[in-house]
């Protein structure tokens, strides 16, 4: 008897993520630091984990070398598994021909050879730019008993946002009628996660269709939805509950990071029923100095703080010296802020040095934007960053 | 590779000295310094040295061993050939499990037999060190020795059981004693030695025909002048946990920059990866000097302590000078100075607890105040 997965899951991890500027220069969007810990990867790969599915196709082909070193065997998502487990799906040559992913329907195309290995009876699509936590072995359900040939789900926005979203318009029994890639009059607001549940033999049918037809774009929203909804396929809406976030952008990244802070946190990382599984920084515990003041504030492992950390996230073994103060702000791995330095309202990536009183940033005010630090850089002493600023190369000052 | 050698260490030897934390565990399981447990100082040091294959030698209370160490992955010993081998007590209808560290050695010569290694390293779990053991074995070579034993330069007594070596100008040990009086500096034995591994299999059966039950008395002590004994002076950082005193005090020095420096710097050391959050400090916390690890939540006032995993610490409560195990929940206006606890220990409210720093006050594992 061949074995088979009931569900298998792909991730599409290959955006470049070129609204997050500095910071995806060199690795993609899934790759990016989050939560002092975490990689915006590890909540799609922690939920499939935790929902029960452990075979894992990861599409990457923009700046894939650090994700791919990053995901390595699986081992930390308890994904590496002799039958299954988590597997790099990088564009390939073929014997026709060989091409990069073109969209999101044809970069799941050109692996259902993989897809077919495991004989699966559904496919669940996930995309790598959002930090949620969600059951998917519940969405599953509710397709299953729903009898339904594809189930998205949804999430209620502000109806103010509702354009920038494919939404949904769905019959009060879930089903849906008609499916709006960002329309210009909204006729509802729930919003598409991007996250589907397809039946295989749906899915390989409609993506075989979509390949042979010139027009297509190749894209998952535009293409091979409406073009299943127009077939009459039973297409259903799945209501998600709970915190969801894009963190496509430098305002919501930064956002996203501050929703963690605080007893009764928007987003909990720290929750047990729901673990958030990572690679772990092999660090000592974070050490906080004789004259340090923290307030309100999340920190990693390995973080020498003797200055003052307010409302901010810093990640493992990041240096606060004795008079630098960090204030409303994200702190990637590695980065040293010396004495006297200043950083507020900013996104400072891995590894980068922040001189002796120097000054990154304006305080947050509603016209102040977010100054962003490209990696393993250096900001020299007693020059200033403006707010909003966007650095990926040393800085000596204007 | 450059040295070939395999590791044995001996995770219950001195349980006896701290028999408040290894009442549920072995000396190698007693947590220490925030997210490591004793052995990982040992097996860690034997890893950067390229040793790939290490037996680790149990007795009894060792689940929490077993839990801690799984397959072993998490030091990179979750290996084809080798990495990480539980050796628990070898005893059939005639023989009781072992009762010292001859008859340890005994059990664990089918191990010893089956590896190809040149040399064995044998450590116990005692000591805090970060330190290159292919120096030692380099060291061993060049002397042509049959034993090479590590040593520290102590002040104190620091052990119910301790040898002390006295090395000539090139290093051989021309005296070894155990439990002398000592007046000042003397070089402390840090129960870690390096032997050529067919060597050890020789002299254990030789032991075992003789009837021998004393490594240190029959072996070393009587054979000084015939073997060739030679001690390894090191120099660095080292803290032997021999009392809950010395546990406490030796914790303590982690506060210290140039001891952290030294320990964690090369960011080297592993232990077990349990996926918890980043710690928060939330309204209300003010944290100074202290150690903390992940996954902590704290509203109330740190001071001069260290925190495990998971650790909480409630609204308007005052920890001071104090060790705080793994997962202990401290609730609102509590006050402590000088206190150990245990793993999953509950303080309620507005509990007062102090000891000092010569005799810290101890809470079991588990226990509700």
């Amino acid at each position: 008897m061949q074995r088979k997965k009931e569900c298998v899951a792909m991730l599409l991890a290959g955006g470049q993520g070129s609204r997050l500027y500095a910071l995806t220069n060199n690795i993609a969007k899934p790759a990016v630091a989050f939560g002092a810990k975490y990689r915006i990867i590890d909540f799609p790969l922690s939920n499939c984990i935790n929902s029960g599915i452990d075979t894992v196709g990861v599409l990457t082909q923009y700046q894939p070398l650090e994700l791919n070193e990053y995901i390595g065997n699986g081992q930390p998502w308890d994904l590496d598994r002799a039958f299954g487990g988590v597997h790099i799906l990088s564009p390939y040559q073929a014997k026709k021909k060989s091409s990069w992913f073109e969209g999101t329907a044809n970069a799941i195309y050109q692996n259902m050879q993989f897809m077919k290995k495991y004989n699966p009876e559904y496919v669940l699509i996930l995309s790598g730019d959002h930090i949620y936590k969600m059951d998917y072995a519940a969405m599953l359900n509710a397709h299953k008993q729903a009898g339904a040939d594809c189930t998205i789900a949804a999430i209620e926005v502000p109806m103010k946002e509702a354009s920038r979203f494919g939404i949904l318009n769905t019959n009060p029994d879930g089903t849906i009628y008609q499916f709006e890639e960002k329309p210009k009059q909204p006729k509802s607001n729930l919003a598409s996660m991007g996250i589907y549940i397809f039946t295989a033999s749906k899915l390989f049918k409609y993506l075989e269709e979509d390949e042979a037809n010139p027009d297509s774009s190749k894209d998952f929203g535009k293409d091979v939805l409406p073009a299943m909804l127009n077939a009459g396929e039973k297409m259903f809406s799945y209501r998600f509950k709970g915190y969801w976030k894009d963190v496509g952008t430098i305002a919501s990244l930064w956002e996203s990071n501050m929703d963690l802070l605080g007893a009764e946190p928007a987003f909990d990382v720290a929750d047990s029923g729901w673990k958030i599984h990572s690679r772990n920084p092999l660090a000592p515990p974070e050490y906080i100095g004789e004259h340090a003041c923290i307030a309100n504030s999340m920190i990693a492992l390995g973080c020498e703080i003797e200055g003052t950390v307010e409302n901010s996230v810093l990640a493992s073994n990041v240096v606060v010296e004795a008079g630098a103060t960090v204030k409303d702000s994200v702190i990637m791995a590695g980065t040293v802020v010396k004495k006297n330095a200043k950083v507020v309202y900013s996104i400072v990536d891995e590894n980068v040095v922040i001189e002796e009183n120097a000054t990154v940033g304006e305080e947050k005010t509603k016209n102040a934007g977010i100054a962003v630090l490209g990696r393993d850089i250096t900001v020299l002493a007693d020059v200033s960053v403006a707010g909003g600023k966007i650095l990926d190369k040393d800085y000596k000052g204007e | 590779m450059a040295h070939s050698a395999v590791g044995v260490i001996f995770s219950n030897i001195h349980d006896e000295n701290i028999p408040e934390l290894s009442r549920h565990r072995t000396m190698a399981s007693i947590p220490y310094g925030g997210r490591y447990r004793l052995i990982d100082f040992a097996l860690s040091n034997m890893v950067n040295s390229g040793i790939t294959t290490v037996g680790i030698v149990t007795k009894y209370n060792y689940q929490s061993l077993i839990d801690h160490l799984g397959s072993g992955k998490d030091w990179d010993l979750a290996r084809k050939d080798g990495g990480i081998i539980l050796l628990p007590p070898y005893s059939d209808e005639t023989d009781a499990p072992y009762t010292n560290r001859l008859e340890a050695l005994k059990g664990v010569t089918a191990f010893l037999n089956r590896r190809k290694e040149d040399y064995v390293v044998i450590s116990d779990c005692d000591g805090i060190a970060r330190i290159d053991i292919s120096d030692i074995i380099r060291y061993h070579e060049e002397k042509h020795a049959d034993i090479t034993m590590v040593y520290h330069e102590e002040e104190d007594v620091v052990s119910s059981y301790y040898i002390s070596l006295i090395p000539d100008a090139d290093g051989r040990i021309k005296d070894l004693k155990i439990n002398p009086p000592t007046k000042g500096k003397f070089n402390q034995y840090v129960n870690i030695m390096v032997l050529n591994r067919e060597f050890l299999i020789g002299i254990i059966q030789d032991a075992t025909t003789r009837g021998l039950s004393s490594f240190g008395r029959d072996i070393l002590v009587k054979n000084v002048n015939t073997l060739k004994i030679f001690g390894y002076k090191f120099d660095g950082y080292y803290a032997g946990i021999n009392s809950i005193q010395k546990y406490y005090a030796h914790s303590m020095e982690l506060l210290r920059k140039d001891v952290r420096d030294e320990l964690f710097g090369a960011r080297d050391i592993y232990t077990k990866v349990r996926d918890s959050a980043p710690s928060k400090y939330n309204d209300g916390a003010v944290v100074r000097n202290s150690l903390i690890s992940d996954g902590c939540a704290i509203e109330g006032t740190v001071e001069n302590c260290i925190l495990f995993r998971g650790v909480k610490v409630g609204k308007g409560s005052v920890i001071k000078n104090s060790i705080i195990m793994q997962d202990t929940v401290i609730g609102e206006g509590v006050s402590l100075d000088c206190v150990i606890t245990d793993k999953n220990v509950v303080i309620r409210d507005r509990r007062h607890l102090a000891g000092c720093e010569t005799l810290p006050f101890f809470i079991a594992k588990g226990r509700m105040l």
